[in-house]
């Protein structure tokens, strides 16, 4: 039943709904389901995914921590162990499309030699996703030579090359140093010039900007936007922090217990946002650009566990308009994507006139 | 008022030692001359980036540290040295809130244990029994009183947070010091966290200083602000004036780094303050201003004299040799003071013994002037 639920919703926003044919989108997500089975029961962390990206556009995907953002990252990418039994291992079912080519069924040494070249990553913690053995400049090398056959000198001048471009401060002298010679901030360049070293189409930033102090995070935003505009890629950034997508996201997707409760154009997301959580998240921060507001709005409660999604919406137990659709709908029927406007979509049980109504007059006002 | 907490000329440097013999070849300063007060009933936000000191500030006001100089006085006497047992009426009054809810609280023991230790290392007998008063603290910081008997590990991380809060708060302490308190939890976690800490000041007079590297949530919470940077308290505010009129360039870089969440607001760029390079390290920090290798308005003043931290207007004091929105000071004699110790680049009278003073040790990198840089 929800699998034909999300096969519809995938087919709202993309006319085609046969679900193998090719899609013209340049990264076109459908259905993506990632579960890992545990001890405690099957951990759904990504449950029906569907999002298309064209290139040259930046995604941002918000979420709070478990709510599947880094695990969609990780799939995009094939970097999940996939098999039918034994911990750990995942069990991934849907479609992703590359450019016109599926990862998902693809034979793994292919997507192997497409990881790194056709799409690559910038993770969270630049420290620990770097080597501590291998000077930078080395393995940054080491991630041109895998897809390109040059040798060692023409691979080392376009390492330098482009940790010039990060604006590495003399960048020959740099690609000598270990990771744990670099400050925080160089280090997270040397990752985005180890990602963009074989030029990829598609870029995912995972938290890129998140273990940074502010004033270098807003170093690494700004390189990130001019290199998108350079390089031309799509970009997919995962953030917790809706800051940064308002920053960088040409469009956004809110992540809640492993689904998407909403996507839409950037601005149409933070001006007339249709779903509670998203008004959640809106009002229970902080804002530095406005005269301090009376009290934040929380969301009441916590994120669901992934083992036991609540039946129906899984946003029902913390939601203030649980009860607003009649018969208990929200708790027993999950909600489909629909849309809500122009190029956005949200998944909430109620008529979108009273969404509408309850942001304007409700919510918005006390922002 | 009389200050419940004033802190002048702090200083903590911690010694690094190498060698077979263990001598002392340099020091951390992580923190390096601050001079601040806490009135009663307020909220003192303390922020800036990560080695600026603020979590070693909160240290040592909180006496988890001695400090290496300098005094720390709470309700007019000197806590700065004293011992264990010296210290042990004062913890009542002084308690902290930490950053990891996961870290420190120790998970072999039950909540109630946790939340009860307080009691049982002052020897205080709550009315009504330890039970009860540990349950009516469970309540008051919105967790089930019931749940007196679980262990940490049954609790999210806005829960745990909660249950430190409730310890902190057992033995009715006057200042509560709050390092990172909701930067460790999920956006709508943290203003549950954001608004308890908040009620909880309405309902019991609190006093809180809080440390938080989070521009927006120091915003929300803190009367006052100071921002320190590298050491050093480089302003301090009430908040009004410091987000509306920042004076220190590094306090404006600060803010406008910060990313707004309004996507129509992407276009106005221009008036974001890109800095460039890292913060210097704490061992050696730069001599004169101490932000002056990142800034854009250094001249050679700030490369050899180290700015005081001065009132230039009413409620707002900046260590600042050309600070930013300076046109409209208002104090009688605060720009005279700033003229004379700070020479405006745009006066040619002023400008004329700031270069001659600063022609013998130009250049960033002088180390005769490192740390005590005279002060005008």
């Amino acid at each position: 039943m929800t699998d034909k639920l999300t096969k519809t919703g995938a087919a709202v926003g993309e006319p085609v709904a046969t679900g193998s044919a090719p899609s013209d989108a340049f990264l076109d997500v459908r259905d993506l389901k990632i579960h890992f089975p545990t001890d405690d029961g099957l951990v759904k962390s990504v449950d029906g995914l569907s999002f298309q990206l064209e290139k040259g556009k930046t995604l941002g995907i918000v979420g709070e921590s478990g709510s599947g953002k880094s695990v969609t990252s990780l799939g995009i990418m094939g970097l999940h162990t996939v098999g039918q039994y034994g911990r750990q291992k995942a069990k991934i079912s849907g479609e992703i499309w590359l450019n016109g080519r599926e990862l998902l069924s693809a034979d793994p040494d292919e997507v192997r030699r497409m990881r790194g070249r056709d799409m690559a990553m910038i993770f969270q913690d630049p420290l620990s996703a770097m080597h501590p053995y291998y000077t930078v400049g080395n393995q940054i090398v080491e991630a041109y030579r895998v897809h390109h056959d040059v040798d060692k000198k023409t691979a080392r001048k376009r390492a330098v090359e482009l940790l010039d471009r990060v604006g590495i401060p003399e960048p020959a002298k740099r690609f000598d140093n270990y990771p744990h010679e670099f400050s925080g901030g160089m280090r997270q360049r040397a990752m985005i010039a180890m990602a963009l070293v074989n030029n990829p189409a598609l870029l995912i930033a995972d938290e890129p900007t998140t273990a940074l102090d502010v004033t270098v995070q807003a170093q690494i935003l700004d390189l990130m936007r001019d290199l998108q505009k350079e390089f031309g890629s799509a970009v997919v950034i995962i953030t917790h922090d809706l800051g940064v997508v308002a920053e960088l996201a040409d469009d956004i997707l809110v992540m809640y217990g492993g689904r998407c409760v909403e996507r839409g154009p950037a601005e149409s997301v933070f001006y007339e946002p249709q779903h509670p959580y998203t008004w959640g998240l809106l009002g229970s921060m902080p804002r530095i650009d406005r005269e301090q507001t009376e009290r934040l709005i929380p969301v009441k409660g916590n994120p669901p566990s992934l083992i036991n999604i609540p039946s129906g919406c899984a946003f029902n137990p913390r939601c203030p308009y649980a009860d607003v659709p009649k018969g208990g709908i929200t708790r027993t029927r999950r909600p489909e994507l629909a849309p809500a406007g122009d190029r956005h979509f949200s998944a909430c049980h109620m008529p979108q006139e009273e969404r509408t109504r309850i942001w304007t007059e409700e919510i918005a006002p006390k922002l | 008022m009389e200050p419940l907490l004033k802190v002048t000329g702090l200083k903590k440097h911690f010694p690094i030692k190498k060698g077979l013999l263990q001598r002392q070849t340099g020091a951390v300063k992580a923190v390096d001359g601050i001079d601040f007060e806490v009135l009663p009933g307020e909220t003192l936000g303390v922020v800036g980036e990560s080695g600026c000191g603020k979590s070693t500030m909160g240290r040592l006001i909180t006496r988890l540290l001695e400090p290496t100089g300098g005094t720390v006085e709470f309700q007019g006497k000197d806590i700065s040295h004293l011992g264990v047992s010296g210290m042990r009426p004062f913890r009542r009054d002084i308690q902290m809130i930490f950053q990891d809810p996961y870290g420190s609280l120790n998970p072999r023991h039950t909540v109630g244990t946790i939340v009860s230790a307080p009691f049982k290392l002052q020897g205080v007998e709550p009315e009504g029994g330890v039970k009860k008063e540990v349950q009516r603290l469970l309540g008051l910081v919105g967790l089930n009183p019931e749940h007196y008997n679980r262990y940490p590990h049954e609790f999210s991380g806005g829960q745990r947070q909660r249950i430190g809060i409730a310890r902190a708060l057992a033995l009715k302490p006057k200042l509560v010091v709050a390092d990172e308190p909701v930067s460790a939890l999920d956006v709508s976690i943290q203003a549950q966290v954001v608004n308890l800490l908040d009620d909880l000041q309405q309902e019991l007079g609190l006093t809180y200083v809080i440390i938080a590297h989070d521009l927006s949530v120091i915003r929300h919470v803190s009367d006052r602000i100071a921002v320190m940077y590298l050491g050093k308290i480089v302003e301090l505010a009430d908040r009004k004036s410091l987000y509306e009129n920042p004076m220190h360039p590094y306090t404006r870089a600060l803010m406008s780094a910060v990313p707004i969440p309004d996507p129509r607001r992407r276009g106005a760029k221009s008036d974001r303050i890109l800095l460039t390079g890292d913060v210097p390290s704490p061992i050696a920090p730069p001599p004169g201003c101490r932000f002056n290798t990142r800034c854009w308005k250094a001249t050679d003043v700030c490369r050899t004299e180290e700015p005081p931290l001065v009132e230039l207007r009413p409620g707002q004091r900046v260590a600042c040799h050309h600070p930013e929105n300076a046109e409209s000071l208002t104090i009688p004699g605060a720009r005279e003071s700033l003229e004379i110790t700070t020479p405006q680049p745009a006066s040619p009278k002023a400008e004329a013994p700031a270069e001659a003073k600063a022609e013998a040790p130009s250049g960033p990198d002088p180390a005769a002037a490192e740390d005590d840089a005279p002060k005008a």
